[in-house]
């Protein structure tokens, strides 16, 4: 079993190298790259601006619902909102939910592709097949920092809209709290982060959908066990990158 | 012309092709027959050099595949065409972007001229309305035209076929076993192609080879088929009753 495992992560770094071997055309390749930007940054838009916008809102209820101690000023709110979703919601946890979205539409497509012999159509003709598919989706998702920093604003717009307009907090208490002991350093660990998790997005499903065997049935099981992967590794590198970053 | 020297292939314990020796010649239809896993597809993907056989060589007009280094594979490859049991064209693509995508990878041509060629092989193969139709839009039998279309839109000096008449209509096989006869002869490529069709063997089959468990058990002509006293042809080729009359009329002649 442990064999298999690490068989497997030799498999993916050796995927990898393959990814920047001979270069598709770049005529081609700057079409693909636009296409993967369409499919993939600007398709997330909607649905990470719907989670950003009420998860941000109920971190807010949520943080002014706990402070019953009427000695902790109600500024705190504003405060605990920005810190959740600046460090911890809109990188890591956007980026579980985009291993959903975005990873079993790359493990599906390529899955499919691979099933019905598109690869080896393209192996055949002579095109790296891993450069092809592969490399405008990294250079795509490199385009993903801002699909985070548009969660950030959403997330924190979403708190302050549900603080005020529910009566938790007022509108000064929660933009002072949000602007109190802001450190930007948060906000480099949050990108060098998303960075990280861009990366593992493009890959780890690629990689499932490019190795899968069998049918259509197999593509299904790929998609979900891609999805468990990417999300264990994204939770992963989010302690490790936590801990060197912010831990000493 | 292809020459397959004595290559062996396995599948962990299991050996497909036990020393296969064969010649696929230029400006002929080659065809491989034999039953469900004889090693047929093995030994087209083994061409192909999706396998790689542990044992004998495979040369491309002298050029001996596992002899060249990564870039002259590539560029070998650029010379071949393949028509896939299941088409594979890309679904993404409508037919005119699937035909293109040889020329726009591999050439410097501009957009006009691999229009005007785009435009030719696709009247070549009967195909003059589906451009900007989707692969999910046409037929079976107008998928494989167009997977023809891409397989020769680049001159290749190899054509590679895996099961070009599996579901399609018998009048439809007709003329995908023509067409690819005919853009054979006229082009003067290696035809190499892979099938359970018997229609096709009788139709077009200037060269047949025989498969019987990763072995040759015949080769010959089409001509050479019906006379043929070898026990696995006549039980393979002529297991149906039409077939055995279609023999017992040509000895008779």
């Amino acid at each position: 079993m442990l064999i298999r495992y690490l068989s497997q992560i030799g498999r993916y770094f050796l995927m990898l190298k393959e990814i920047f071997n001979k270069q598709t055309k770049w005529s081609v390749m700057r079409n693909l790259i636009f296409k993967e930007i369409d499919d993939l940054i600007i398709g997330s838009l909607g649905i990470v601006a719907f989670i950003s916008f009420f998860v941000g809102g109920v971190v807010s209820i949520q943080t002014a619902l706990n402070l019953t101690n009427p000695l902790i000023p109600k500024y705190l709110i504003g405060f605990a909102t920005r810190q959740s979703v600046i460090l911890e919601f809109a990188p890591t946890f956007i980026s579980v939910i985009m291993a959903g979205k975005m990873g079993s539409f790359i493990t599906s497509s390529i899955g499919t592709m691979r099933v019905t012999e598109q690869i080896d159509a393209l192996e055949v003709m002579g095109v790296n097949s891993l450069n092809y598919l592969v490399f405008p989706k990294i250079i795509a998702l490199l385009l993903y920092p801002f699909v985070i920093g548009i969660s950030m604003f959403l997330g924190i717009l979403g708190g302050w809209i549900a603080g005020v307009y529910g009566g938790f907090t007022s509108s000064t208490d929660f933009i002072s709290g949000a602007q109190m002991e802001f450190i930007p350093f948060h906000i480099t660990y949050a990108f060098i982060k998303t960075i990280i998790f861009a990366m593992l997005l493009a890959t780890i499903p690629s990689f499932h959908g490019y190795y899968m065997k069998g049918g259509a049935l197999e593509v299904g099981k790929a998609s979900t066990v891609s999805f468990v992967w990417t999300s264990v590794s994204i939770i992963l590198f989010n302690y490790i990158l936590t801990q060197l970053l912010l831990g000493s | 012309m292809i020459e397959v020297k004595n290559i062996e292939k396995s599948f962990g314990d299991s050996k497909i092709l036990k020393g296969v020796s064969t010649v696929f010649e230029t400006g002929k239809t080659n065809l491989i027959i034999g039953q469900s896993g004889s090693g047929k597809t093995v030994l087209l993907k083994s061409l192909l050099g999706i396998h790689q056989p542990e044992v004998g060589t495979i040369s491309f007009d002298g050029r001996i595949y596992s002899d060249l280094d990564a870039d002259e594979k590539r560029e070998l490859r650029t010379e071949i065409g393949m028509v896939f049991q299941g088409s594979a064209l890309f679904d993404s693509m409508t037919v005119a972007e699937n035909v293109a995508f040889p020329l726009r990878m591999f050439t410097k041509d501009d957009k006009a001229k691999i229009d005007d060629r785009v435009d030719f092989v696709l009247k070549r193969v009967n195909l003059i309305d589906a451009h900007k139709k989707l692969p999910s839009e046409i037929s079976g039998g107008m998928q494989k035209r167009v997977a023809i279309a891409r397989a020769i839109v680049n001159n290749p000096k190899y054509l590679f076929c895996d099961e070009p008449n599996s579901g399609l209509d018998p009048n439809t096989s007709i003329l995908i076993d023509n067409l690819i006869q005919e853009i054979t002869e006229e082009y003067n490529i290696t035809t190499v192609i892979n099938t359970h069709d018997m229609n096709s063997v009788m139709e077009i089959g200037e060269k047949i080879l025989f498969l019987k468990n990763g072995l040759k058990a015949w080769e010959g002509t089409k001509e050479e088929i019906f006379r043929t006293d070898n026990e696995a042809v006549v039980a393979f080729v002529y297991s149906s009753n039409l077939f055995k009359k279609v023999r017992e009329a040509h000895l008779k002649e």
